[in-house]
């Protein structure tokens, strides 16, 4: 009997030591720091948004992270004419199909869908965003170390520069682009701020409700086990 | 039910008493409230595992408000909209963010699925450890059973609703095990479908299977289960009857009313679950990626299947099953086997009350081979469960298959064992532990 | 009620403090079920401020633009309908516009900020119809042989004149409504928000 049991015990620890290893750079946290997440979108705006749509955020829930209408109206609308539109993209899907061999995705819950066991979604994008690479086997000339063979072509190249793969497999910068290296992870870790604030932008405030909700179950707790005690004293 | 045993209410001239005289003469509240409350007797002995039931039914009126105000703003749709998104996801997507407070209440409704299945796994294993589906309780049991065949059908059919990868590919899966059936089954999944493949025609009538359909069925039989267990009366930690022990005014003595001994401990397990519940739910809403799971942030592609997919969670078990089985029987191919097999995982629990001719009830008085036999089978339950949400690999499909024979041969053999077993003898009144 | 021997006082108090938090916990969690059927952020952006051009509009004709889902009618008025106006006070229920239907910018004569261009909303004030246009005056509307141009509402028959006041003795309670609004240039006017930024 024990045998069996240590055996059933052992066997699954076996069975599950498989599958591919992905290693995620951790990306830094950017929650509620407003100047960083208004950068991110800054550069979302400016950089994403002429491929990717984010149809389900509205421009002016920007306001989340500090900014007015009237800084989104003038900064940041490019894409629509009212305030309370969505991020939509004039691009159709059939042309962009064609031009990328797959249509760019939506990217307003893509912080959330990027997620896997081996690491957050911000983590995904923190790394795939950074380990772009030469690759002239490829039609857009571009690879990517977490993403092989993507569609998209490194869209933040000017800033970053051409990094190559090199021997030892590791990307190493052959052309430096318009940033240091330093400063371009900066500005991706503020970028993927932004998409991970954009997938939820509730996200914050539901921490903070869920603290104020716990608090009065705690009291309520404290209330009718009191009342419990109390009925219950009569039965033994 | 109930009844000419109680006294219709006499008023005592006071404005609520004769409301109530006047409701009591055309509708039975006065006597259903004695027969479902405060005359219900219920033992005094029940410990941590009796709250599930009344979380069960917590759970059950949650998910049904919860979703009466999902339905006005969710569209079961699976045609493109302007963006290119399917409309049933960006509608889900809409409720996050654009309805008041939709992100909280669809949050309450996928916690609510997974919360409603753990109560349930608990509520069920409480019969098996206390032996409640024996006689009189049969009726009990298989009314249990089939709520919780009617959940799965349920929570199947609102899994596809938000209409993304793992919705889509899940549903597709589950839904082919159909055309495992030899001569029928490709016409049958056809059918099932209303379509090719899964399309907006599936979506439209898993939509109404999901908010009206299995809802409906899944009430009745709530009613039913609660009836059933107030005829006979409920089970309790030690497995002995009270109606046995009466005192001279027919109340049993171990026996105490359900309101207000039951109702006010049962307000504390209410509010114990709710901590645990809002954990999840405002602190890690995708339950690591079990709740909600991440490919399903990505809309339905029926051209792309992600890499890997597994069932949510409370499937997993059962999943297993159907994966196990790997080699051909009697010149039919595996596949129809595996799904066998997954019916007959589910379906074996219907038998349990004639499986089971242990003498004692209770696992306080029964013996080492159900106890250990029982500690076996939970962590078979468990492996599996844990082996469905992994891609299979050879290893992990032979401790499977281990799992899988221990699953049924706890079942199938009990008859003879449960009879040999070295039982203590049952005490005549209640305990307390 | 006082305590006494039948009634255990601490059991009561307990009771009491328990249904209070547990009905005010409930009366909280009921908030946000309500709160959800309110319009949400894509009604509010449908709801916004709809921009319109009136340039092309010709004296003795009507618009009709989207806002909020419903019809708001922009009227070039001619000087004969301007001056028709006045005469008909008396058969009117709040010639004066009395009522708060139209902003204060508008509450004068002839409804409007600038005399010729009228807007209101063209949803009859008695249960929710759209009224139909009958300018053409006299027994040749079909209203009324005496008819001094306006419109009808096809469900109950209320009247109103090219100013939205309502007729006497109709079903329609109220004038329609003006609403907010403001002159971006002579040809372009904006619905839905005022110089006050609305």
């Amino acid at each position: 009997m024990k045998k069996l049991l240590i055996s059933l015990l052992i066997a699954p620890v076996l069975a599950f030591a498989a599958g591919a290893e992905l290693h995620l750079d951790k990306a830094p946290d950017r929650a509620g720091d407003t100047a960083a997440l208004q950068n991110g979108a800054k550069v979302f705006v400016n950089y994403c948004l002429s491929c990717h749509s984010a149809s389900y955020m509205r421009y002016n829930r920007l306001r989340d992270i500090g900014l007015t209408e009237d800084q989104i109206r003038t900064n940041l609308l490019f894409t629509a004419d009212k305030v309370g539109e969505p991020m939509r993209i004039s691009m159709q899907r059939a042309e962009a199909k064609q031009w990328f061999g797959a249509a760019p995705p939506d990217l307003t819950v893509i912080a959330r869908a990027r997620a896997s066991e081996f690491g957050s979604g911000s983590d995904w994008l923190y790394t795939y965003l950074r380990t772009f690479y030469r690759d002239d086997s490829r039609p857009t000339g571009w690879n990517n170390l977490v993403f092989a063979n993507v569609g998209m072509p490194h869209a933040l190249w000017a800033l970053q520069g051409e990094q190559v793969m090199g021997e030892d497999h590791h990307l190493k910068l052959a052309k430096p682009g318009k940033l240091k290296p330093e400063e371009y992870d900066a500005m991706v870790a503020d970028l993927v701020g932004f998409l991970k604030y954009m997938g939820e932008p509730v996200g914050e405030f539901r921490k903070n409700l869920g603290v104020a909700v716990l608090i009065a179950l705690a009291l309520l707790f404290v209330l009718s086990y009191a009342l419990k005690r109390e009925f219950w004293k009569d039965i033994h | 039910m109930a009844d000419s045993n109680y006294e219709k209410f006499k008023s005592d001239g006071t404005l609520l008493g004769n409301v109530t005289e006047w409701v009591d003469a055309r509708f039975p509240m006065t006597s259903m409230w004695k027969a479902h409350l405060s005359e219900y007797y219920a033992p005094k002995n029940f410990n941590f595992w009796y709250f599930f039931g009344s979380l069960a039914l917590l759970v059950l009126v949650l998910q049904i408000v919860t979703g009466i105000f999902l339905v006005m703003h969710y569209k079961p749709d699976a045609s493109l909209n302007a963006s290119g998104v399917p409309v049933a996801f960006a509608s889900v997507e809409y409720i996050m963010r654009d309805v008041p407070w939709g992100w909280l209440i669809r949050y309450m409704h996928s916690t609510g699925a997974s919360a409603f299945f753990i109560v349930v796994y608990l509520h069920m294993f409480r019969g098996m450890l206390y032996g409640s589906y024996r006689k009189p309780r049969e009726l009990i049991w298989v009314f249990g059973v089939m709520i919780f065949l009617a959940l799965m059908a349920e929570a199947f059919a609102g899994y596809l609703l938000p209409w993304g990868q793992m919705s889509y590919w899940g549903a597709q899966v589950i839904l082919n095990l159909f055309s495992a059936i030899p001569l029928v089954g490709n016409d049958l999944a056809t059918w099932i479908r209303g379509d090719f493949v899964i399309g907006d025609s599936t979506l439209n009538r898993m939509f109404s299977f999901h908010v009206i359909a299995i809802p409906l069925v899944l009430l009745g039989l709530v009613v039913a289960h609660v009836l059933a267990l107030h005829e006979v009366g409920s089970n309790n930690p030690d497995g002995v009857e009270i109606k046995k022990k009466k005192d001279e005014h027919g109340i049993p003595l171990d026996g105490i009313p359900f309101h207000p001994y039951y109702t006010v401990k049962d307000i504390v397990g209410v509010v114990v679950f709710l901590m645990v519940f809002s954990v999840i739910l405002f602190f890690m809403p995708e339950g690591g990626g079990y709740f909600l799971e991440y490919n399903n942030f990505i809309p339905a592609d029926p051209m792309v299947t992600p890499p890997h997919i597994a069932p949510v969670w409370y499937f997993t078990p059962y999943y297993s099953l159907l994966r196990a089985v790997t080699y051909p029987l009697f010149g039919v191919d595996a596949k129809f086997w595996g799904v066998m097999a997954m019916g007959a995982g589910v379906m074996i629990f219907f038998f349990l009350p004639w499986l089971d001719r242990s003498p004692a009830k209770s696992i306080r008085y029964r013996g080492p081979i159900f106890k250990g036999f029982l500690a076996i089978w939970v962590i078979c339950f468990f492996i599996l469960g844990y082996l469905g949400v992994l891609a299979p690999t050879p290893g992990r499909t032979l401790v499977s298959q281990i799992c899988t024979v221990i699953y049924f041969a706890f079942f199938l053999t009990m008859p003879v064992w449960s009879k040999i077993d070295k039982c203590q003898p049952e005490p005549d009144r209640v305990t307390f532990k | 009620m006082s305590c006494d021997e039948k009634v255990d006082c601490g059991r009561r108090r307990l009771l009491v403090a328990t249904a209070a938090a547990g009905g005010a916990a409930g009366v909280v969690a009921v908030v946000p079920f309500v709160a959800s059927l309110l319009p949400s952020e894509r009604a509010k952006s449908a709801g916004a401020p709809v921009e319109a051009d009136i340039s092309k509009l010709a004296p003795g004709e009507m618009m009709t633009v989207e806002w909020r889902g419903k019809p708001v009618w922009i009227i070039h008025r001619t000087k004969e309908m301007l001056d028709g106006l006045a005469k008909l006070d008396d058969k009117l229920v709040d010639p004066q516009s009395g009522k708060d239907m139209q902003p204060e910018y508008c509450k004068n004569a002839y409804r409007s900020i600038k005399p010729e261009i009228m807007v209101a909303v063209g949803i009859c004030t008695h249960l929710g119809c759209s009224p139909s246009e009958k300018f053409k005056t006299g027994a040749e509307s079909g209203v009324d042989a005496d008819w001094a141009g306006g419109f009808l509402c096809p469900c109950h028959g209320s009247t109103f004149d090219l100013a939205g006041r309502v007729y006497k003795s109709k079903p329609a309670p109220t004038n329609l409504e003006v609403p907010p609004y403001k002159y971006l240039s002579d040809a372009r006017i904006v619905i839905g928000e005022d110089s006050k930024g609305a």
